[in-house]
């Protein structure tokens, strides 16, 4: 894993002198699940009901709303072509990078769920399965969303280019993950559920780090 | 003798055809200059050595084995310097070549020792510590050129490295490719200055 934990140790130093950014994404995610209520009324039955697709969807839209950065500033300053040439494979550093972003933005995703879960009435069984499953899930969020920032990097208008792109990519991995809550809080099983995103996440880690790293390539030609 | 050749190389950038049936070659302990006017395509052929760019024609040869048949044993022995300088501007001037040497070299041992090798010859050291975003125009060429010592390599392609150098760190960089070719080594260096006295010198038109 030659390059891996040098790349990652340099992006997550990056992200913390930048600071805010991570700050920022959770913000956002707090601030659209903290809305739903405002709009679809206050009414506990409601909003125990779709909690677990709100946490998801808006955890999907932050994670995307940091994805376009995650090789701007390098693409913009050189580095991405030095990185390009280095010697480590440049998969293992596309992957450390979007491990970087999971650190940065999914972990604390996940972190501040729970007290979403509260805010909208979720039920303990179902709180414990959404943890779980946003665990599985948002991994793989960065993982595809690495393939899908790369593909946009030197186009205008990347960030909207970006969403475009990749809330395709992210509807299994939301059907999943809603399903495991939804089938937890009806005290169904919910292991199949599980098992698909997990086997999504494998799926992602195995191709993400080729197809990046392969637009990655195209893009500094 | 090592030889880094390339031959009918083509090249096409947006429909327009940049250079054709162009062929060079540079030998160990030797450097090859490239003048020309701008847009003559100096910095195309730069990025086809480096494997940046692929000839629209032509094969690009390390010891008459094709370069883009093993990709990772080429970038293990090419170091390329572009016009952007790759520095971050939050991390320090150490933190900023520790990074490209720790990536580029396997001994991680050695890497701290010639970080400071490094940003001693560039007249750095001194503000190793310093965020990077404080440098001139002129340090952080520096600071770029350094990654060419910090984390050796047979062959360098500098694409116009002296831009932005004051007259003194000119003369470190033409001291630094000196020495690098004592050793062995071999650089193909675009440039728009003077090429010293006896030096080989393709002219792109």
């Amino acid at each position: 894993m030659r390059g891996f934990t040098d790349t990652l140790r340099r992006e997550l130093r990056l992200a913390l002198r930048q600071g805010g950014d991570s700050l920022l994404v959770v913000m956002f995610f707090v601030l659209v699940v903290v809305l739903f209520p405002l709009g679809a009324g206050p009414e506990p039955g409601i909003l125990s009901r779709i909690g677990a697709g709100i946490i998801w969807v808006s955890a999907l839209l932050a994670a995307m709303l940091s994805m376009d950065r995650l090789y701007q500033s390098d693409f913009e300053d050189g580095s991405l072509e030095l990185l390009v040439l280095s010697p480590a494979p440049l998969e293992i550093i596309v992957l450390a990078k979007a491990a970087a972003h999971w650190l940065t933005t999914g972990l604390p995703l996940i972190v501040a769920s729970p007290l979403l879960g509260l805010l909208l009435n979720l039920e303990v069984e179902g709180m414990a399965v959404m943890l779980v499953s946003l665990t599985l899930g948002t991994p793989a969020l960065s993982l595809v969303g690495a393939i899908a920032a790369a593909l946009v990097l030197g186009a205008r208008r990347g960030g909207v280019l970006i969403s475009l792109l990749i809330l395709p990519l992210f509807v299994p991995i939301l059907i999943f993950g809603v399903g495991a809550v939804d089938a937890a809080l009806l005290e169904l099983t919910y292991r199949p559920q599980l098992m698909v995103l997990g086997a999504l996440l494998l799926l992602a880690a195995a191709l993400s780090p080729w197809a990046a790293a392969a637009a990655v390539r195209q893009a500094v030609a | 003798m090592v030889a880094f050749s390339g031959t009918r190389l083509t090249c096409i950038r947006g429909e327009r055809l940049v250079f054709e049936d162009l062929g060079f070659s540079v030998e160990e302990g030797t450097a090859l200059y490239l003048t020309g006017a701008n847009g003559s395509g100096k910095s195309s052929l730069l990025r086809i050595m480096a494997t940046l760019l692929r000839p629209a024609a032509g094969e690009l040869c390390w010891n008459a084995v094709d370069v883009w048949d093993d990709i990772p044993a080429h970038h293990d022995r090419t170091r390329y310097v572009g016009h952007p300088d790759g520095v971050k501007p939050v991390l320090s001037v150490g933190e900023n070549l520790t990074f490209w040497a720790a990536i580029s070299e396997t001994r991680s041992e050695q890497v701290g020792q010639s970080v400071q090798t490094a940003l001693d010859r560039v007249g750095l050291d001194r503000l190793s510590e310093m965020p990077a975003r404080f440098l001139s125009a002129g340090q952080r060429r520096r600071l770029n050129l350094a990654r060419l010592l910090a984390a050796p390599a047979r062959l360098w392609l500098l694409d116009e490295p002296a831009v932005g150098l004051d007259e003194g760190s000119t003369a470190v960089l033409e001291s630094m490719i000196a020495s690098h070719l004592a050793k062995g080594g071999m650089a193909v260096v675009a440039t728009h200055d003077a090429v010293p006295a006896g030096a080989r010198r393709l002219e792109l038109s």
